[in-house]
């Protein structure tokens, strides 16, 4: 038996042999699909990564930012 | 064109950020204390071959593997939110905190991946030794990568090792050795492990009362408590140092948020500790009013503790407010008109770039000479860079007399062990099922006193909290708030019904 079959074994014969951890298994497959299948997708956005196509962008967009939002700065080129 | 700032989507987005953190860290303190006890208990299991020593550790480690499941991938919500709600933020230090919280990634996917498996599933089918050198390594591995996310928050408590590139807006690491090896980066560590070793310590002292308490598995929750008990008041002692020297660093780096701590407005030589004390509720910033209602005071204590010198000048609120010329303080005032000039610079630099102006190398010059005030450009009033003291009061105090408390019951139980009488002290069993609320009191509280204690700042000094945050609607990060607050109160149910029925179940049979 070579060492990576040996490996394959061992992880797969833990799975099986888990009682309590297919409880929990459920449990981290739950938490991963509401993760990423529906928060991240629908309500965490990268703004930056999104809006821009590239780095000179995003900094412009966050130096004018900077720049904006100190008081009674609005006006400011 | 910029959206209008709004200010209630700061708080929103704070809210959702604490409300994501606290979580996270009730279950990130368990994973990095039980995996250091499982550590001790195989090691006798290893070095006396008693069986019994094998059914703790294994009974232990479904309560760690529980903890632990539950709590996998908290962490990720953080990171969701730092690219939605904190984009400025995220942008502007992304290249400080790319390399440590990737490490950090890629260093539990390795632990986990491997060691972990070999830790639950290899009790029969790798060798003793190698059984419980996984195990080992799964304790030091959790360990060692809390130390990047650490590092990440004290570079914000205390930031070193980088540069502020004017042209993209972002921190550029200039020194990633200064920046993991800063003196509040390493006492940022040993307070978060240490603490996290009692509160785990805790946490078996009580599940140990629970059986005692019921007459069940005698022998594993004495056993249990012995070992939990020595932990927990060597590293107990660990934390009082360390606290220590997190409060000489904030007299040295933060001292408005020491000045909090201690709710002293008019700094003094010879300062006194408040032991107790109840915060006149009317009290502001430059006013005369009296800070306290009642307060019991050490004398000199606060300036030993903050200087090592008892005749030391501790500043207090309104010295760094208003500045104090006789201590050589600068007031935040002075600092805002120092902030302004550095903005006022950055805007001139910024046209002059754009208009390909030869002016523009002076301006990057001129604010290069105030840039570590730009923070002060931000603020409408001086009073602004003042946290919220009753909360940074109360938060502290709290968590000190619990810090002292818990060496004390730790002493208690293992005294009691030893003599084999902890089963006739039934007050004290009853007691010990407080510990686990009490010690995530303490636990949550050090976090709201280093997180509330550094605003306004996000970056102390450089980046308030305000600036640091996404331009979205408030209505957006409040509907967020909730979904979030109703996932995370439904995980938390789940978690507290499994971890009870495994305790309820108890230890395998031999």
């Amino acid at each position: 038996m070579t060492a990576l079959t040996r490996i394959w074994h061992f992880y797969r014969d833990g799975f099986r042999g888990m009682t309590l951890g297919k409880t929990l298994w459920t449990v981290i497959l739950i938490k991963i699909i509401v993760l990423f299948g529906f928060l991240k997708l629908f309500f965490f956005p990268d703004l930056l990564g999104t809006r821009f196509d590239n780095d000179h962008d995003r900094g412009a967009f966050v130096l004018e930012h900077l720049v904006e939002s100190a008081p009674g700065n609005r006006s400011r080129p | 064109m910029m959206e209008a700032f709004d200010p209630a989507a700061v708080n929103w987005a704070r809210a959702q950020f604490a409300l994501t953190a606290m979580y996270h860290w009730m279950f990130v303190p368990l994973t990095l204390g039980l995996s250091f006890l499982l550590a001790f208990f195989e090691t006798y299991y290893y070095k006396t071959g008693n069986p019994e020593w094998k059914q703790i550790t294994r009974f232990w480690m479904r309560l760690f593997a529980v903890n632990f499941a539950i709590g996998i991938a908290t962490g990720l919500i953080l990171e969701f939110q730092f690219g939605t709600n904190w984009s400025n933020y995220s942008w502007m230090v992304g290249d400080i905190f790319g390399a440590p919280l990737a490490i950090e990634v890629l260093f539990a996917f390795f632990i986990e991946a491997t060691f972990f498996a070999v830790m639950f599933f290899g009790w029969d089918r790798v060798t003793p030794r190698f059984h419980l050198f996984s195990t080992w390594m799964v304790a030091i591995g959790s360990s060692l990568s809390a130390v990047w996310i650490l590092v990440a928050n004290a570079w914000m408590q205390r930031p070193v090792g980088m540069v502020f590139n004017p042209d993209l807006a972002r921190f550029e690491m200039q020194d990633i050795g200064a920046v993991i090896s800063s003196p509040v980066a390493v006492n940022h560590f040993l307070h978060a492990t240490s603490t996290s070793f009692v509160l785990s310590s805790l946490f078996v002292l009580s599940v140990s009362s629970w059986y005692l308490l019921k007459g069940r598995h005698l022998r594993l929750a004495v056993r249990s408590i012995l070992v939990a008990a020595v932990f927990g008041l060597l590293f107990s002692f660990l934390v009082i140092l360390s606290g220590d020297q997190a409060a000489y660093q904030a007299a040295r780096f933060q001292p408005m948020k020491l000045a909090a701590m201690e709710a002293l407005y008019k700094g003094e030589r010879g300062a006194g500790l408040v032991a107790a004390g109840l915060l006149n509720p009317d009290k502001k910033p430059g006013d005369d009013r009296p800070v306290f209602r009642q307060a019991i005071h050490f004398p000199y204590l606060l300036s030993l503790l903050a200087n090592r010198r008892l005749d030391s000048f501790v500043p207090g609120i309104d010295d760094l407010v208003y500045g104090n010329a006789e201590e050589n303080i600068v007031g935040v005032t002075e600092k805002m008109a120092l902030g302004k000039e550095a903005l006022d610079q950055l805007t001139r630099y910024r046209r002059a770039r754009r208009e390909g102006n030869e002016e523009a190398a002076a301006h990057l010059a001129a604010f290069k000479k105030v840039e570590d005030h730009l923070g002060f450009a931000y603020l409408a009033r001086a009073e602004e860079a003042v946290p919220h003291v009753p909360t940074i009061f109360y938060g502290f105090h709290v968590m000190v007399a619990l810090g002292f408390l818990f060496p004390l019951v730790f002493l208690l139980y293992l005294v009691l062990a030893l003599k084999d009488r902890i089963f006739r002290h039934r007050w004290l069993l009853r007691f010990g099922l407080l510990l686990v609320p009490l010690g995530f009191l303490a636990s949550q509280l050090g976090w709201v006193v280093t997180e509330m204690g550094r605003q306004p700042w996000a970056i102390h000094h450089i980046l308030p909290v305000k600036v640091a945050q996404s331009n979205l609607a408030a209505n957006t990060v409040q509907s967020t708030f909730f979904i979030f607050l109703v996932l995370l109160t439904l995980l938390f149910i789940a978690e507290v019904r499994i971890m009870f029925n495994q305790i309820r179940i108890g230890p395998e049979e031999k």
